[in-house]
């Protein structure tokens, strides 16, 4: 009985293997690159539906997140600690094993942060910037809340596009790749393609796993009703401002832990991540998916992403987004994805065949 | 001398220019019903409001079993076992039934973000727990049969039980009561006072702000009227009944 | 610093300002009428300056501006027609993400109807070289156009709001919308309206700021942000504090010039609204109620 919540996950992971397999079979391995993108940017849509959908709070900066954890992690995984100084707390990081030591161009001995403790400075400094601007802006309504957020959005991408260290508008080109463990890696290079399909998926996976029990909970019963009364959901003793808070810093996590990884995937990162139209396209594909519905985001910012990087809107790609947010509002304000929905028609029909 | 549960002094609430509360000292006793009542723009739903934690106080304290909770949150209130229901019903109403009551259950249970993501299995029993208090709750209102509707979708008379489901589900010992009458024909209201007196009868206090004269003279133990925010007159029902002044403030001069 | 340097950051600062405050009157005229706020209005401004160019090349210039305020007028019209009435839950929050998409719209539009380059509106008296020595210090002629249109703008709208029927038709929308059409008033009409007259305006800014700062088909986000930022600094809803704001905000930037790198010149106007957000939502002028009141 305890299984029958988990099926929808299972079906996911054997699509996800079915796909690949069929992908590699039929020689279209050169899809995976496009596919394994479209997954880290769903990963920052599953946190914004957690954003917008649960806890009811729109937020126009989210790509702010992403760039942030990419650049972060890009800035320290590129930069030579050697020439900064600080000797005794390189030899301390050297002992721990948490620095990388390659070789420039001309044989000079380069020390780097080790991706791992990148991405935890990565994801301290969101947690940070998270609680910064979520503190004050978590008060804010409606359009109040939307401007001040996508203001946020604006001041990262201002800062990463006018700050020389962080290389103005090329960015980062030359991020290292990322060793998980082993021979896990997260690179670009070919041989390696399925290998991180399959490691972005994993992700997911483990975010839809836990997102979906959050959903079920004690907690995401109290998120819906912050989205549906807020007076109500604080009347009957939900600390809404906190839950809102402990959501959007949540959210920014995942942003920021797909920005990392795409960075260490792609190999580099630049500002126009950090965008506007960014952040509206990931809420044009929460709308999309339905604000609620988690496999919406999933399956819309997969797919929309995949279509979007694979060139199909061509010149008309923001414009695309743009329409496709107010087709949405206007005309299936739920969203298009009715998956659990679905599931649930198909399993009564089961149902009530079995019994007849 | 019953326990005083909650009481107010010096209690004062401005709007602009309008003093809405002034100089307010209530005393609920223990186990009581006690009515607040007065024309309107007495000042009646703003004390509830304050008392709830809704609004602040321009000055004044709000004191619960001698404690003083004047500023509180309203969900730091909540968690103190004051509950209440609002005057326009507050139903979430894209939720079933069953998991508006659910959210009842919320400052009786602990399960937090971590233990929500891992399913953990001391999280498993939380859960039936909560579903089945919520159950049995809906039962008691004779409300089970919607268990799995959406709130949304009820009428506005079986609405309103379940914000009481709802309310209750929180085990209060005080239920903050904003015109529950309101909008409810003959057999609603005689319904609704036969319910407001089993809670009185399992041992909850309530206050209760309504204009249905009757619904108050019938169930209430205490009677406190507002004008102009302070106290009027204040006792119980058949003294109130008979105070000219109230009657006055009511009926206008001719009445006294 | 100079006297004269000072004179110049002032101008400076009050032109740019002033465009800021037009686009905030933009703002506030479509959410006195539909507590709505309309992402798109700095596209209105890039529409009328681009369309005026493309016009300009053939007709008398002040020909050419009217005809592209009209035109911007109806493209307003057409947005509300197409993209707002058909709302059939109109929460907020829907209502805000329309807006946005329509922006996006507006902008690609731009960009695939002209370019990506930069344009520029001739200028109204003189040319690019041509000054006028104000206070002490030199300014182009066109700076006392932009100042001008401002104050016309502003009269025009008090007399407007407070004169004319259809002016105190919409303020009645804003103060009351059901009241407003027990009376007979067409409210959705006043809607429509209220984003016709917001579009022209901001047209009317966008020409006459062209000659000045340019023009390019993504300057419309921008220019929404800043405007924003002042409607809310004033006080959303309260367009005569607008008019302060802008000015305030635009010698803010003006004057930063002299502190900041120019990278983040931007950033400025974002971290005022950042922080009239969180510190006096309500604006420096504004009521809490502004928008009850539905004040011009």
């Amino acid at each position: 009985m305890r299984f029958r919540r988990y099926a929808p996950i299972a079906g996911l992971v054997l699509f996800v293997i079915a796909l690949q397999l069929a992908l590699s079979a039929a020689g279209a391995a050169y899809y995976f690159t496009q596919i394994t993108m479209s997954v880290y940017y769903s990963l920052v849509a599953l946190g914004l539906c957690l954003l917008m959908g649960y806890a009811g709070q729109i937020s126009l900066g989210h790509a702010g997140f992403f760039a942030i954890g990419g650049y972060t992690s890009a800035f320290l995984t590129t930069h030579n600690i050697a020439t900064s100084g600080g000797g005794s707390a390189v030899r301390l990081l050297q002992q721990l094993g948490l620095l990388v030591e390659r070789q420039d161009l001309y044989g000079n001995a380069i020390v780097n942060l080790s991706p791992w403790l990148a991405l935890a400075i990565a994801m301290a400094v969101t947690t940070a910037v998270a609680l910064l601007v979520g503190l004050p802006v978590i008060r804010l309504r409606g359009h109040y809340l939307a401007m001040a957020t996508l203001g946020f959005g604006i001041i990262v991408y201002r800062v990463v596009l006018g700050t020389a260290g962080l290389g103005e508008a090329d960015g980062f080109s030359d991020v290292p790749p990322f060793r998980l463990f082993g021979w896990l890696e997260v690179n670009g290079r070919k041989p390696f393609a399925a290998q991180n399909y399959y490691i972005a998926w994993t992700l997911v996976v483990i975010v839809m796993l836990l997102g979906a029990n959050l959903v079920r909970s004690r907690v995401g019963r109290a998120l819906r009703s912050i989205r549906e009364s807020e007076e109500a959901a604080d009347a009957l003793g939900v600390n809404v401002a906190r839950y809102k808070l402990t959501v959007f810093v949540l959210s920014a996590w995942l942003a920021a832990l797909a920005g990392v990884f795409a960075t260490h995937y792609r190999g580099g990162i630049g500002p126009s991540e950090a965008t506007a139209f960014k952040s509206i396209r990931y809420v044009a594909i929460v709308a999309a998916g339905g604000m609620t519905n988690l496999w919406g985001a999933l399956t819309m910012g997969v797919l929309l992403n995949f279509l979007s990087l694979r060139g199909v809107f061509g010149s008309y790609d923001d414009a695309v987004f743009g329409a496709i947010l107010i087709a949405i509002m206007l005309f299936a304000p739920d969203g298009l994805v009715r998956v659990p929905r679905l599931f649930r028609r198909i399993r009564k029909k089961l149902d009530g065949s079995l019994s007849a | 001398m019953d326990r005083c549960l909650l009481d107010t002094q010096g209690l004062n609430r401005f709007f602009g220019g309008l003093h809405a509360v002034r100089d307010l000292e209530l005393r609920v006793a223990e186990g009581d019903i006690l009515a607040l009542i007065g024309p309107n723009g007495a000042g009646k739903t703003t004390t509830l409001n304050i008392i709830a934690g809704a609004l602040k106080p321009e000055s004044g304290v709000v004191r619960f079993r001698g404690k003083p909770i004047t500023g509180w949150k309203p969900h730091a209130i909540a968690g103190l076992g004051i509950a209440r229901t609002f005057q326009t019903t507050r139903l979430f109403p894209r939720m079933t039934v069953a998991e508006n009551v659910q959210v009842g259950r919320h400052i009786r249970s602990r399960a937090g973000f971590l233990a929500g993501m891992f399913h953990l299995p001391r999280t498993w029993k939380e859960e039936r727990a909560i579903r089945e208090a919520a159950l049995a709750i809906l039962e008691k209102l004779g409300l089970a049969e919607d268990a799995d509707t959406p709130a949304g979708n009820l009428s506005f008379g079986r609405q309103r039980g379940v914000e009481f489901a709802r309310a209750l589900a929180m085990e209060p010992s005080l239920l903050l009561l904003d015109e529950p009458a309101a909008g409810l024909n003959i057999y609603e209201t005689a319904e609704l006072a036969r319910l407001i007196t089993r809670i009185r009868d399992w041992g909850i206090t309530v206050v209760i702000v309504e204009h249905d004269m009757s619904l108050v003279m019938e169930i209430s133990d205490a009677v406190v009227v507002l004008h102009e925010g302070s106290i009027l007159a204040q006792g119980k029902p058949a003294e109130i009944q008979k105070d000219s002044e109230v009657i006055r403030i009511y009926l206008g001069e001719d009445h006294a | 610093m100079p006297t004269d340097q000072i004179v110049q950051y002032c101008l400076s600062g009050i032109t740019v300002g002033s465009i800021y405050a037009i686009v905030a009157i933009g703002f506030n005229i479509i959410y006195n009428t539909t507590g709505v706020i309309n992402f798109a209005q700095g596209e209105f401004v890039v529409l009328g300056a681009m369309t005026s160019i493309s016009l300009a090349a053939r007709m008398p210039l002040a020909i050419a501006v009217a005809l592209a305020a009209l035109i911007t007028a109806l493209i307003g019209a057409l947005v509300e027609l197409l993209f707002i009435r058909p709302a059939k839950q109109p929460t907020v929050l829907r209502l805000i993400i329309i807006t946005i998409g329509v922006s996006i719209l507006l902008r690609e539009t731009a960009l695939h109807v002209w370019d990506e380059k930069v344009h520029a509106l001739p200028f109204f008296t003189g040319t690019e070289v041509s000054s006028v020595t104000l206070l002490g210090a030199h300014v182009s002629p066109q700076v006392l156009w932009v100042l001008g249109a401002c104050a016309l703008i502003v009269a025009g709208l008090s007399l407007f709001f407070k004169f004319t029927l259809p002016g105190r038709a919409m303020r009645a929308c804003a103060a009351n919308r059901t009241a407003a059409q027990l009376c007979g008033i067409k409210v959705r009409w006043m809607v429509t309206a209220s984003f016709m007259l917001s579009a022209g305006v901001g047209a009317l800014a966008g020409c006459v700021i062209s000659p000045v700062t340019q023009t390019q088909y993504d300057m419309g986000a921008p220019l929404a942000i800043k405007g924003f930022t002042v409607a809310i600094l004033g006080g959303l809803g309260n367009s005569i504090a607008a008019v302060a704001a802008g000015l305030l905000l635009g010698l803010l930037e003006a004057f930063s010039i002299s502190l900041f790198p120019l990278a983040y010149q931007d950033v400025i106007a974002i971290v005022v609204l950042l922080a009239v957000l969180c510190f006096r939502p309500s604006g420096l002028f504004g009521r809490r109620d502004a928008h009850a009141f539905g004040e011009f």
